[in-house]
């Protein structure tokens, strides 16, 4: 039965051939050359290439911010989904319409404007820097960029929730005598953990490999602020291809790697 | 009063993170004058620079929207065998970094790429040229078209499509007449995002290109000549124009969602 009803569609051969073609050539193919270029390095090699103390550095740089960037974005965009979905005020679809706005920013314009926002004459850092906080061209400068690239992630996973997530909940929890920290921790928390747990995943996976948005305020110090994805571009630079290549194989693999374990978590939390 | 203090607080975030940069482009651009901001726009690289992001942007959009259509319509008007493995292809870009989708093109085009000699023995150029940077961003961008197709479609069931194909249309008719009026939408709205995203990529041309002023190099690149050039504020007149039409994408972006009448959500 449902096999005929599926040959009713037209255009199956042919829209399948399209996809097959396309996803090959512009996906398929190019990762492969990813999977494989490394490995003419041969496997100690490759390990070599990566244990270079100038790329750990950056490797632990690139996903110890990205995590901290995840774990800031948290409260910030719980809040201001919360804000969003429970309360209407003037100025509501403003904001509304803000959140989106590090999902069109182009990465490079951020750059820039980030390094003059926090520079020690800029107008955040030069009240910083007058209490002896520096931002730009140190790792903090790298969290503030990655903090804004990911925040909408949070913001529109637990906004999806919290609007399904009926009202009356927490009011029959306020009738029964809980505390609002009480609602919070025990009625609003839980059922948002698992859309929590996946806006993680999403901002951590796109501020691990954030460039454009980094590089300007990162100061791109040896050792200090160089992060994953510009030795990637300084080995292009140097022609060693297969060192690139196992930097963004390497990258990527860790990168799956926590969003499967992500998943694996959010589907154990479902249960 | 609890109530107040939430929104406040949300309104203090979002001012700090997201309200100030965008003040801080636009100041900085009109820092040393309007006048200055016409002048650094109407340099001939800078010319460049302008026309070729739309160009590329124009090509990107076009072709993902039609290998997007297809791939959405045979994922989820049919059931075949593996459809997951491409839907994991399709999203799989998502998870890559910007710059890892310029060092792919490079592995297979570039100059010790797999087909390097090849194309430099018959004089053709992909990477460091117009096709790379095309390819950098066409594989960055695909997954905003096709993404918010999936569930759309697949929510709407196949009997319209079903009952079209009973009454003698073919695929054209259907998807024009049947399917497109009820994704169209959600089709802009990718299209959309889309396009904001070619235009603003950095990463993956930034590796592509060759930053060949008035050749390869993209409103981004330029912005970042400049400004390693210590122009900053032809640098910002720049970065303040890509930020204006990012803006403007998700104003229209908005726009389109009050009128569907849903409150803007992921992708």
């Amino acid at each position: 039965m449902r096999q005929r009803a599926a040959r009713a569609v037209p255009g199956f051969p042919l829209t399948l051939a399209m996809t097959l073609v396309w996803l090959t050539g512009i996906v398929l193919i190019p990762m492969t050359a990813l999977a494989l270029r490394p490995w003419s390095l041969g496997l100690s090699g490759v390990l070599h290439s990566l244990a270079e103390p100038r790329v750990l550095a950056a490797l632990r740089l690139s996903f110890g911010t990205a995590i901290a960037s995840a774990v800031i974005d948290l409260p910030l965009g719980l809040l201001l989904a919360w804000v969003l979905v429970r309360y209407r005020f003037p100025g509501r679809r403003l904001l509304d319409g803000l959140i989106d706005l590090p999902f069109a920013f182009p990465t490079a314009v951020g750059g820039i404007t980030f390094t003059a926002l926090y520079a020690s004459t800029g107008w955040l850092g030069a009240p910083l820097a007058a209490i002896g906080i520096s931002i730009a061209y140190t790792p903090l400068g790298i969290l503030v960029a990655l903090c804004f690239v990911g925040l909408p992630f949070i913001v529109r996973t637990a906004e999806a929730v919290l609007r399904d997530l009926p009202g009356e909940v927490e009011e029959a929890a306020a009738t029964l005598g809980a505390r609002p920290a009480q609602i919070v921790a025990r009625v609003v928390l839980p059922a948002l953990f698992p859309a929590l747990v996946t806006g993680f995943g999403l901002a951590f996976a796109r501020a691990v490999g954030e460039y454009g948005s980094v590089i300007f305020i990162a100061g791109n110090m040896p050792m200090r602020t160089e992060i994953a994805p510009l030795m990637i571009v300084i080995r292009l630079q140097q022609f060693d291809y297969a060192g690139a290549a196992a930097i963004g194989l390497a990258m990527l693999l860790v990168s799956l790697l926590c969003l499967a374990g992500i998943a694996a978590l959010r589907r154990r939390l479902e249960l | 009063m609890q109530r107040r203090l939430l929104i406040l607080a949300a309104a203090l975030i979002a001012v700090l993170m997201l309200v100030l940069p965008l003040v801080v482009v636009f100041t900085e651009a009109l820092s040393a004058g309007p006048g200055r901001i016409v002048e650094a726009l109407s340099d001939p690289d800078a010319q460049a620079a302008i026309w070729l992001t739309i160009e590329v942007a124009a090509i990107s959009l076009t072709v993902n929207t039609i290998f997007g259509l297809a791939a959405a319509w045979c994922i989820t008007k049919h059931d075949f065998p593996l459809r997951g493995l491409l839907v994991t292809l399709i999203e799989l870009p998502l998870s890559v970094s910007p710059v890892v989708s310029g060092l792919v093109w490079m592995l297979v085009f570039g100059a010790q790429g797999w087909l390097g000699p090849w194309l430099r023995g018959h004089g053709i150029g992909i990477v460091f040229a117009l096709p790379g940077v095309v390819l950098a961003t066409i594989f960055v961008t695909f997954p905003f078209v096709v993404r918010p197709l999936l569930p759309l479609m697949q929510s709407q069931g196949r009997e319209q499509e079903e009952a079209a194909a009973l009454l003698g249309a073919g695929l054209w008719r259907t998807l024009w007449h049947v399917t497109l009026p009820e994704i169209r939408w959600g089709l802009l709205s990718g299209i959309l995002l889309c396009n904001a995203r070619a235009m603003g990529e950095f990463g993956a041309v930034a590796v592509v290109s060759g930053h060949i002023p008035g050749a390869t190099e993209t409103m981004p690149l330029r912005i970042e000549a400049l400004y390693n050039d210590f122009q900053g504020a032809a640098a910002f007149a720049m970065a303040a124009l890509l930020a204006a039409l990012a803006l403007l994408t998700l104003a229209a972006k908005a726009f389109l969602e009050a009128r569907t009448g849903r409150l803007a959500g992921p992708g």
